[in-house]
């Protein structure tokens, strides 16, 4: 079947490289007769150090309008180059990756053209921070999927975790009680996704949407009985930033990646856990097999079901956690519907990023440089209206899915029930 | 594994059910016996004792009533404090409790279906108008609600998840708007071309998520995710400006109100009430039914939602499929804006869409995707939004309209395990719930 199949396929698969090309092709004309020639005459300036002490970098400026020209001319020669050759796939990654580089790159050039130096640190440092909830929704996907369960609910366990941190939180005035309270409720969603999707055998992509709904009910319906009655149930406190001595005080790098609060610190562990965990382990190497061949796995002996409920679980106290950063680690008082869909971006994320945890990661990083950037460019230029500035993240992710990376390969059996014949 | 029609027979050329008809699930064992279920008591008899899909959504809806109970008990203080002492006096505590959760289950009735007091005034002079208002605002709620839920419903059925009815929704809403205050017609002609432009309006955003998905090969859940965000914003960049739709004089994200000929009327009596929105919506569902089961494109949606790759290989043109399916998802998402901006609502506003798309999905879920199970399923949760804003108020807000949304995932996660509720209920067999066929997996 597969041969027939591959074989009517094979439009989409020749369209697939020009797709790429053409994509290229238009980021860099936005590049050179958007950005470059709308661009306001004077320089653009980033700033490369945090105000106050330590080591000062010099603020780099560059004319707006011909770096623009300059990084479209380098897009169209990439989608050039994709078109007439073949690329091996490390290119191919590369390429894309120097596109989106210089887009942005171009934009902040334009958004900045003649205005107050922009922060690069501060930008950096919002990505990274921004990026928390989705990185750790999208490898607690990751972990879901690989073992063969599709999880749709990481909305429902970043909002039950959000929910669960900031009222243990505020009832016991103990954060850290407040972040595992913020994990124990992820992993009861995730507990529930189990249940009802290995053992009752439920459509996963149902179950997860349904999940969702319910913990949005419940929150809901907890904060007005709870919450919003008394105040001392939704105090807002939240974790202070940390530096890590010696690493915090190294130039560029330490104020981004190094001063920030423990949940910072903590998705680090998560990302190189996940990582090790699934492709340097004979556990990861099982969990693997179970998502894609769970028959095969259960003939050599690896307990499928088993295997399966511990990744849900283990996925939702990871998402938990996320939640629980949006409440204690961020705002602190919890609102309706705080996760605001960050869930689905992850899910986004980590299919954007083929179902890796370090593709999951990068999209990630990539929703959360968008979302930084919609708050700050407004307030450094003003001809950008807020709600449009919103939108990118959101087109960013159409064009990256639609124009670049086309159509995904999911684990092979994720989302199928694993019965025993 | 059988699924819904076994009880509830959907008509189908006798070649086409075998073969690609009903989602035909791989593996799917013969259906013992004739494929009709006759209604005879042993009919009726097995239905209950094996759990046909009727009577597992009745036991479904049952069981959430009882969870939900167990919510109302626990955030009434009353009950809780009898709960505290109930060694000392259970009767006092189980008392309590049945009176704290009978009081808000019948007050959710008397919103959303029939108040009894309305008869007898009806019958000392009252009005009676008046007795069929809670189930005329249950039709007016319902409405949008139907039509996301089929929007959701004909992708399911060609294997697409449509999460974005709500970006659908707001294109529909956006264009019928423009249409309803900015240009000036007869009455009728008025109607007509805003609710068409509200349909074009949500088809245009579904159309692009298929050709997207057809060229591309990118994914709908993610493409459809992104563009509901990409909507909202859209909406709040054209209601803050006055050159684009915003009310002249105005601060807040809100349009002028559309013209009076561009309303949908009511049948009768004072709004909120069931009019011409939802003779719309009932329209939709059997044009949908048609649809799926008469026509040409509706066997080829189903044999693309039961296997894209047996589709394809049987030379259906699966990527023309996907298009024009989510170009008619987007269409009724845009319908179901028409029905509340022309209807309930004659002015958008930056919240005006709601929980619609969300919502839709449920609905959709609930009514495994038939059209006729999704007007069902949209009658149902349009009750329980009018029954819960009604026990919210009768309640003075001990409790809240909230326990609505927590009803509808439990019920549709109950609907959804048919083993768990014949496990509860004890019941023998094992037939599906119609659901195995609703969505797939990423790889489709």
């Amino acid at each position: 079947m597969t041969a027939i199949v591959t074989a009517v396929r094979t439009p989409l698969a020749v369209n697939r490289r020009y797709t790429a090309a053409v994509t290229f092709g238009v980021l860099g004309l936005i590049n050179i007769l958007v950005v470059g020639l709308l661009a306001h005459s004077g320089d653009a300036a980033f700033r490369l150090s945090p105000g106050g002490t330590g080591i000062q970098i010099p603020v780099i400026r560059v004319p707006a309008a011909p770096v623009c020209f300059v990084l479209g001319a380098i897009c169209l020669g990439l989608g050039v180059l994709r078109a007439t050759t073949e690329l091996s796939q490390r290119a191919k990654r590369l390429s894309i990756a120097a596109v989106l580089l210089s887009f942005v790159i171009a934009l902040l050039c334009w958004a900045d053209a003649g205005a107050i130096p922009l922060n690069v640190i501060n930008i950096m440092q919002g990505t990274l921070i921004a990026s928390i909830p989705l990185i750790l929704g999208a490898l607690a996907g990751c972990l879901c999927e690989r073992s063969g369960v599709i999880n749709i609910a990481i909305e429902g366990q970043l909002l039950f975790g959000a929910f669960a941190a900031a009222i243990v939180a505020s009832a016991f005035g103990g954060l850290w009680a407040g972040l595992v309270a913020g994990s124990l409720a992820g992993g009861i969603v995730g507990l529930l996704l189990a249940v009802f999707a290995i053992t009752f055998l439920v459509n996963q992509v149902i179950l997860g949407v349904v999940l969702n709904v319910l913990a949005l009910g419940m929150t809901d319906y907890l904060y007005d009985r709870l919450m919003a009655q008394n105040a001392s149930y939704n105090t807002g406190i939240t974790f202070g930033s940390i530096k890590i001595p010696g690493l915090s005080s190294i130039p560029v790098i330490g104020p981004i990646f190094f001063d920030s609060n423990i949940f910072l610190y903590i998705t680090y562990a998560v990302i190189i856990g996940v990582q090790v965990a699934l492709f340097y382990t004979r556990w990861g190497l099982r969990v693997r097999a179970v998502g894609e061949h769970p028959t095969a796995a259960d003939t050599v002996g690896i307990r499928v079901l088993w295997t399966r409920y511990r990744n849900v679980i283990l996925g939702g106290l990871i998402a938990g956690i996320g939640g629980a950063y949006l409440t204690i680690g961020s705002v602190g008082s919890f609102n309706p519907d705080i996760s605001s869909g960050f869930g689905y971006i992850a899910l986004a994320a980590l299919i954007f990023g083929r179902w890796t945890p370090l593709g999951s990661l990068t999209a990630a990083l990539l929703f959360g440089f968008c979302l930084e950037l919609a708050l700050v460019l407004p307030t450094v230029n003003s001809a950008l209206p807020p709600p449009i500035m919103n939108m990118a993240p959101y087109v960013a992710t159409i064009i990256a899915v639609a124009g670049l990376v086309g159509k995904v390969r999911a684990p092979k059996a994720d989302g199928e029930p694993y019965v025993k014949s | 594994m059988s699924d819904a029609s076994a009880a509830v027979p959907e008509p189908l050329p006798a070649g086409a059910g075998a073969a690609a008809g009903e989602p035909a699930e791989p593996g799917a064992a013969p259906r013992p016996g004739g494929q009709r279920a006759r209604l005879t008591g042993a009919a009726i008899i097995q239905a209950v004792t094996q759990g046909s899909s009727a009577v597992i959504t009745i036991l479904a809806i049952f069981l959430a009533l009882v969870v939900g109970a167990v919510l109302i008990v626990f955030s009434d203080p009353v009950v809780t404090r009898a709960w505290s002492s109930f060694f000392a006096d259970p009767g006092y505590a189980l008392g309590q409790t049945w009176q704290a959760v009978s009081y808000a289950y019948s007050q959710m009735f008397e919103g959303a279906i029939l108040n009894p007091s309305t008869i007898s005034a009806a019958f000392h002079g009252g009005s009676v108008a008046a007795i069929f208002y809670p189930l005329s605002s249950t039709c007016a709620q319902a409405t949008p609600l139907i039509l996301t839920g089929l929007s959701v419903a004909i992708a399911f059925r060609a294997g697409l998840f449509n999460i974005g009815a709500a970006g659908q929704w707001v294109g529909g809403a956006i264009v019928a708007t423009w249409l309803g205050f900015g240009v000036s017609l007869p009455p009728v002609i008025h109607i007509i071309v805003c609710v068409l432009g509200a349909f074009v309006g949500g088809a245009v955003i579904g159309w692009f998520v298929g050709l997207l998905k057809a060229r591309t090969g990118a994914h709908e859940v993610i493409v459809t995710i992104m563009l509901n965000y990409v909507m909202y914003d859209l909406l709040q960049y054209l209601l803050s400006h006055p050159a684009m739709l915003q009310k002249p004089g105005q601060t807040n994200q809100i349009a002028p109100y559309i013209a009076n000929n561009a309303n949908l009327g009511h049948v009768g009596g004072p709004p909120p009430q069931a009019g011409v929105g939802f003779l719309i919506a009932v329209a939709a569902a059997a044009a949908v039914a048609w649809l799926l089961s008469r026509s040409t494109t509706g066997f080829q949606f189903r044999t693309v939602g039961a296997s894209a790759s047996a589709a394809r290989t049987a030379g259906i043109n699966v990527e023309r499929s996907w298009i024009v399916v989510m170009l008619l998802a987007g269409g009724l998402a845009g319908l179901s804006a028409a029905t509340v901006i022309q209807g309930t609502n004659t002015q958008l506003t930056f919240n005006s869409y709601g929980t619609y798309g969300p919502d839709g999905i449920t609905v959709a879920l609930l009514g495994r995707a038939k059209p006729m199970g999704v007007v069902l399923a949209g009658l149902l949760f349009g009750a329980l939004h009018v029954g819960g804003t009604y026990v919210e108020a009768a309640t003075l807000g001990q409790v809240p309209a909230d326990i609505v949304q927590v009803l509808e995932g439990l019920i549709v996660l109950f609907v959804a395990a048919p083993a768990l509720i014949r496990a509860v209920f004890r019941l023998r067999a094992t037939s599906g719930t119609g659901m195995e066929a609703v969505t797939k997996g990423w790889n489709g």
